[in-house]
């Protein structure tokens, strides 16, 4: 791809455009003659990539970097976008510290995530092991279950809430169906975190699914006929062969699990507003009402940058996995 | 693979045995997974088989029941969705609740927004992204790799981390002092730097022939001919991936329009959606459930129209965004 001096650079020249080699032009001038557009083209072809790149360069450093930077110098200052940013040390970090809704959200958002990793995680890997299973309806199932994904998570937001209203809601009425108490799910502060965490459940698993499906095409099928002529059990050839065959996969789903749902935001925001008392506030709400709300953008900024440096670890998991099966392809 | 030499002296006879055995079943071989179709035969694995049918029919109500439950909705009157025990079909079809949420919720008006904010999102993010994919494989560039650590290494910083400074940057941006604020640029620049698509990009153009670009170089092309007239066109597949993505993002995307379109007539449809139906607005309750079944019409479409893009799209990056 290079374009290196060594190479027959005359090869480029070769077109009908140059004379046959026996006719009037002394070799010395002909070479002379390339000198300079050869150097004029390894210079270009350096160039070209640069211009390429530079479009790139500009928007990132501009939308990715400089904000970036801007987060951290700003977690240092009072910042309210009206009146001049000035320093003020560690007190953001010391404020937001002693905020009690701090305290609040960590343990909202972490809580979350183990709904997360109860609800969240498990489905699709059941879903998608035991659609790989079916030999009719498949194309209607991975519809069926993907087909939520689809749905813009406000309109899922306002569906759900609706859903979950205690007197005109579709899941009250269905319990009293069967003769069962309905409940004031998002009323309640001990029931409305798993309920959020159903909705996200709901509109997310289609993906996932579809991501541990395409896994499960890999998983070859030598190693369960070897399996069960050695006699193992549908659960240990489950076990055995189909979990450690899609493992990569599901390392990279549990962190990206973990890492998406630490960033919960749009259904509080939308669904309860971080109620009842408090209890479905999580960190990037926190961070959007101190933000937008109070104006405080120097304490936003100090919140996220501790929420970034708690995310950059899975991130960091994230990105040595991702390498190494890219690698392992 | 465990199991299989859990008895070593057994091993050579089993794998002869498996070798047989994977002769003769060469034809399922390439479909079977967990459950051969040989021990489906089984009268006891068959009724587990469609039990376990059965159970993922049933959860299909689960996935499909509340998506029902919104285009009925969007269909009864007002008093009929505050009705206990609620109606499982729409007693009188009410459709004039679709025109009104159509007018109300300014629908025609969002929708063109939207629509333009992910036309511009996808030409950006093309111009951008293929532009650097390229130069980064199929181009000579000295410091290659600081140049790459630059782009992937923000794969690892989510965005919500750095959303305030953004905020803080677009309302007055470094050296130009410009304001992107209220407008459709201060959605579009920020989201055209998207690491994952140079990633998707560079992995496709990776994939094309060295010879078929050194043949074209020594065909007297240059750079940008070959972009245009060779690479381009050869990367219809992730093309279409990154715009089927990037324009159902668009469709589907609120905190940062919310934060960035305060104008009502440039606003996308989620954020004149969150709006119009806030407390203040006095929406009608049917005209509201019509108004989001309405907006989730085109992406549903969408799908349904482009299942084995999408799918393979997703499969093919291994995740969304």
């Amino acid at each position: 791809m290079e374009f290196s001096s060594s190479s027959p650079a005359s090869v480029p020249h070769a077109g009908a455009s140059s004379p046959p080699r026996d006719t009037a032009f002394p070799a010395q001038a002909r070479a002379a003659g390339r000198l300079w557009p050869r150097i004029k083209r390894a210079l270009s072809r350096n160039l070209a990539g640069y211009l390429f790149l530079l479009p790139a360069l500009l928007i990132f450093a501009l939308f990715v970097w400089y904000p970036i930077i801007l987060g951290f110098l700003m977690s240092f200052q009072n910042v309210d976008m009206i009146n001049p940013a000035t320093w003020v040390g560690l007190a953001n970090y010391r404020h937001v510290l002693a905020d009690p809704f701090f305290g609040v959200a960590w343990r909202n958002t972490l809580e979350f995530t183990v709904y997360a990793l109860i609800f969240g995680y498990a489905t699709p890997v059941i879903l998608a092991v035991c659609l790989n299973e079916m030999r009719h309806g498949k194309g209607f199932f991975r519809l069926a279950y993907y087909l939520p994904v689809m749905l813009p998570p406000i309109v899922t937001a306002f569906l759900w809430k609706w859903i979950y209203n205690p007197d005109s809601g579709l899941l009250n009425a269905l319990l009293a169906i069967f003769h069962l108490p309905g409940g004031l799910w998002l009323e309640t502060p001990s029931t409305a975190l798993p309920a959020l965490m159903i909705i996200a459940t709901w509109g997310g698993v289609g993906t996932t699914m579809l991501i541990y499906l395409a896994a499960l095409q890999g998983v070859p099928a030598s190693l369960y006929e070897a399996a069960e002529i050695d006699g193992a059990s549908i659960w240990r050839r489950l076990w055995h062969v189909t979990l450690p065959g899609i493992r990569p996969v599901l390392l990279l789903m549990l962190i990206l699990q973990i890492v998406t749902t630490m960033q919960e935001f749009l259904r509080p925001f939308i669904i309860t507003g971080g109620g009842p008392r408090e209890a479905t506030l999580t960190v990037v709400l926190l961070i959007y009402n101190y933000a937008f709300q109070n104006a405080d953008f120097g304490g936003a900024s100090a919140i996220s940058v501790l929420l970034f440096l708690f995310l950059a670890v899975f991130a960091l998991i994230y990105m040595r996995m991702t390498r190494n099966s890219m690698e392992g392809d | 693979m465990a199991l299989l030499l859990k008895d070593s002296e057994d091993q050579t006879l089993k794998s002869a045995r498996a070798k047989r055995q994977r002769r003769r079943v060469t034809q399922d071989a390439n479909e079977r997974s967990l459950v051969s179709p040989m021990a489906l035969r089984r009268p006891g694995a068959r009724i587990t088989y469609w039990l376990v049918f059965a159970i993922l029919l049933a959860g299909t109500i689960i996935s499909l029941g509340p998506m029902y439950w919104m285009f009925s909705g969007g269909l009864k009157s007002s008093i009929e969705l505050v009705t206990t025990p609620p109606t499982l079909w729409p007693r009188h079809p009410v459709w004039s609740n679709f025109a009104q949420a159509w007018t109300l919720l300014q629908i025609p008006l969002f929708s063109i927004n939207t629509l333009l904010v992910g036309v511009g999102a996808v030409v950006l993010q093309v111009l951008v992204s293929a532009t650097a994919a390229y130069a980064l494989s199929k181009l000579h560039i000295a410091g290659k790799n600081v140049i790459q650590f630059i782009f992937f290494s923000t794969l690892m910083v989510p965005s919500i981390a750095y959303l305030v400074p953004q905020f803080v940057n677009i309302s007055d941006l470094p050296l130009i002092h410009l304001s992107l604020f209220n407008s459709w640029a201060g959605v579009w620049l920020p989201e055209a730097a998207n690491a994952f698509n140079i990633l998707l990009f560079k992995s496709f153009f990776d994939g094309i022939p060295k010879e078929l670009t050194d043949a074209t170089r020594l065909d007297g092309a240059n750079a940008w001919q070959m972009f245009t007239r060779v690479i381009l066109p050869l990367s219809r597949p992730v093309l279409a991936v990154v715009t089927i993505f990037t324009m159902i993002g668009s469709w589907t995307d609120f905190l940062w329009p919310l934060l960035v379109l305060s104008s009502n007539n440039i606003q996308t449809l989620m954020v004149g959606l969150y709006h119009q139906s806030g407390i203040n607005a006095n929406l009608p309750f049917n005209d509201l459930i019509a108004g989001i079944a309405l907006a989730s019409i085109p992406p549903i479409i969408v799908f349904l129209v482009l299942q084995r893009q999408i799918i393979r799209g997703i499969s093919l990056t291994g995740l969304k965004g």
